[in-house]
């Protein structure tokens, strides 16, 4: 649905976005993850239209962003940053205005008035000046609009930013519940985010394409081998943690044990094994057997946020080999 | 064209649901009434005092009251016309709403002829008021009406020439104050741009004499369609409103 290819967009002194190439498929959500900087707004700017790319092609439902923009204008729904919200409008009278504007008239566009109002549960301020709804409202009048014409793809550019945690996660339902019928790109720098709605991330840092890759697949391979959490009890009050780690070390297929903290007798350990090796019957047996309780032994999946410091930080040894991956997809 | 007109109206309603419409109404009324007592007071003790001394030069509405007053409404315009199109562009992307323009299917010269039409039209309300006053001359007197809409389209011609410079200037800041100053600094120089024919009349002199906005009046005000001066005004429109196009289009790549 989405095809980039070596996408750049240089500025007088800076690239904003350097060669980034991926695709998306139809009804996909997209994570588009970097810091702050990165290059996302840019990148989504350009497949909306808004600004034209300096090199590389982008097409969207086989449209191309500079040859056809009509076209692709009018199969994209574009949420930016900051909701487009002229506040001295009422609600209904902005969903009417951008459906017009989209090309909707009639009885149709005040069909899709009602249905994006229902499906973004803001009939309630339908009669409200825009000016003085809430954050989370305009957010979820800004989406309104943005889905108003029922387009193929759509763009969403941090929807999330600046919500409270109840309409984060209303918001991410309602994203989740338009996939299928539209293809989705929602940027963020919020990982969990990601990690609950999206199905694949795109991975940029400075303006460079880290990763792109299914989430599951990207967690693994970065994970590359087993990681265990450990909670080990002494029985009688205290416990050497320099002791309990020698002993876990010297568990068989065990390559790094890292003490994470202490409290009282309780010591807490991540245990790191070699690459397909089974290593948890045999740490909770050497605990046991050494005398001590073992509370809790657990894998612990790495988070994508470990995953994405690993991959933007600066002596990431897995970029360039992600990057390579990537471009051979 | 659809497209056009659905801004237009978008921003008629966002000067009349804004106190901008209603003080540029309140205030060009108040100032129009005043002009048009001031000159009406005028017309009234001349005739007395004529009609003491036994004169039998006619009075006459037209010359006296209206086209003075269409040359006052050509200036006070000057002042007016910053203040509608100053908001055009700049607030659009202060707020960051441009955004929402420029990645719908629409064209930037729709955008551009929307908005333009739209201050057009909040410009013919200011004359709405002017009309109310001279209907007092036609209820009471007989002036003769058809140099009076010639002067309508002169001021028409004139706000719309304006206007569309306006709002080229609203395309390049996102402050609105900034646009509404610079506009009000051109206007204001297109008005005193005539002045150097007063004293000079090199080529130099007559060059900028005639870029002035205010000379191409003349000849509406005395009730003539002049072709040279409407083609003048015709022009600046077309270059105003093909500049905010180009201008809106390298706004993407500045950006």
């Amino acid at each position: 649905m989405i095809n980039v290819k070596e996408l750049t967009k240089r500025y007088a002194r800076t690239t904003a976005v350097d060669h980034i190439s991926f695709e998306v498929a139809k009804g996909q959500i997209v994570g588009f993850l970097g810091p702050n900087g990165a290059g996302k707004t840019t990148t989504m700017r350009m497949l909306t239209c808004f600004l034209p790319p300096s090199s590389g092609t982008a097409t969207v439902a086989g449209f191309d962003v500079l040859e056809q923009p009509m076209e692709v204008k009018k199969r994209i729904g574009y949420l930016p940053e900051t909701p487009p919200l002229y506040p001295e409008m009422e609600t209904a009278e902005y969903l009417k205005f951008v459906g017009q504007l989209k090309g909707l008239s009639g009885a149709e566009l005040q069909k899709r008035i009602d249905y994006v109002c229902e499906r973004c549960a803001i009939a309630d301020v339908r009669n409200k000046l825009l000016g003085k709804l809430s954050k989370g409202y305009r957010q979820r009048v800004g989406l309104a609009q943005a889905i108003i014409h029922n387009p193929d793809v759509l763009i969403l550019d941090e929807p999330t930013a600046g919500l409270d945690p109840k309409q984060i996660n209303e918001t991410r339902d309602l994203i989740r519940s338009l996939a299928g019928s539209h293809t989705i790109i929602l940027s963020t720098h919020i990982l969990p985010e990601v990690e609950q709605t999206c199905e694949q991330v795109v991975i940029i840092n400075k303006g460079k394409l880290v990763a792109t890759d299914s989430v599951r697949n990207l967690q693994a391979r970065a994970r590359g081998a087993e990681s265990i959490l450990l909670e080990v009890g002494g029985r009688n009050g205290n416990l050497e943690t320099s002791t309990v780690q020698q002993k876990l070390e010297r568990v068989s297929g065990v390559s790094r044990v890292v003490c994470k903290h202490k409290v009282d007798s309780r010591a807490f350990f991540e245990v790191e094994s070699q690459k397909g090796r089974l290593v948890r019957g045999d740490l909770a047996r050497a605990v046991v057997e050494s005398g001590w309780d073992l509370n809790e032994l657990r894998p612990a999946a790495m988070s994508l946020e470990e995953v994405f410091l690993q991959l933007t930080g600066k002596d990431a040894p897995a970029e360039g080999a992600a990057a390579k991956g990537a471009q051979q997809q | 064209m659809r497209n056009a007109l659905i801004i237009c109206q978008k921003e008629l309603r966002s000067y009349f649901s804004s106190p901008v419409a209603y003080i540029l109404l309140t205030m060009f009324g108040l100032i129009f009434g005043f002009f048009f007592w001031n000159s009406l007071a005028y017309f009234v003790v001349e005739g007395m005092e004529m009609q003491m001394r036994g004169s039998s030069f006619p009075m006459n509405l037209n010359e006296q009251i209206i086209r003075p007053l269409l040359q006052n409404v050509s200036v006070i315009g000057l002042f007016f016309i910053p203040m509608i199109s100053m908001r055009l562009f700049a607030e659009e992307k202060r707020t960051g709403t441009i955004e929402l323009l420029v990645t719908s299917p629409v064209r930037d010269l729709e955008i551009v002829l929307g908005k333009w039409l739209a201050a057009m039209a909040l410009y013919s309300c200011l004359l709405l008021f002017t009309a109310v006053n001279f209907a007092f001359l036609f209820r009471y007197g007989n002036p003769d009406w058809k140099p009076l809409a010639v002067g309508y389209l002169g001021l028409l011609l004139q706000a719309g020439a304006l206007l569309a410079i306006g709002t080229f200037i609203s395309t390049l800041t996102k402050n609105q104050i900034i646009a509404g100053a610079v506009t009000f600094g051109v206007c204001l120089l297109l008005w005193v741009l005539e002045w150097v024919s007063g004293y000079d009349s090199s080529t130099w002199a007559r060059v900028l004499a005639y870029m002035s906005v205010v000379t191409h009046f003349e000849s509406f005000d005395r009730g003539v369609i002049d072709s040279k001066d409407t083609i003048f005004y015709a022009t600046v429109i077309f270059l105003g409103l093909f500049f905010t196009a180009r201008s809106m289009e390298s706004l993407r790549w500045r950006s």
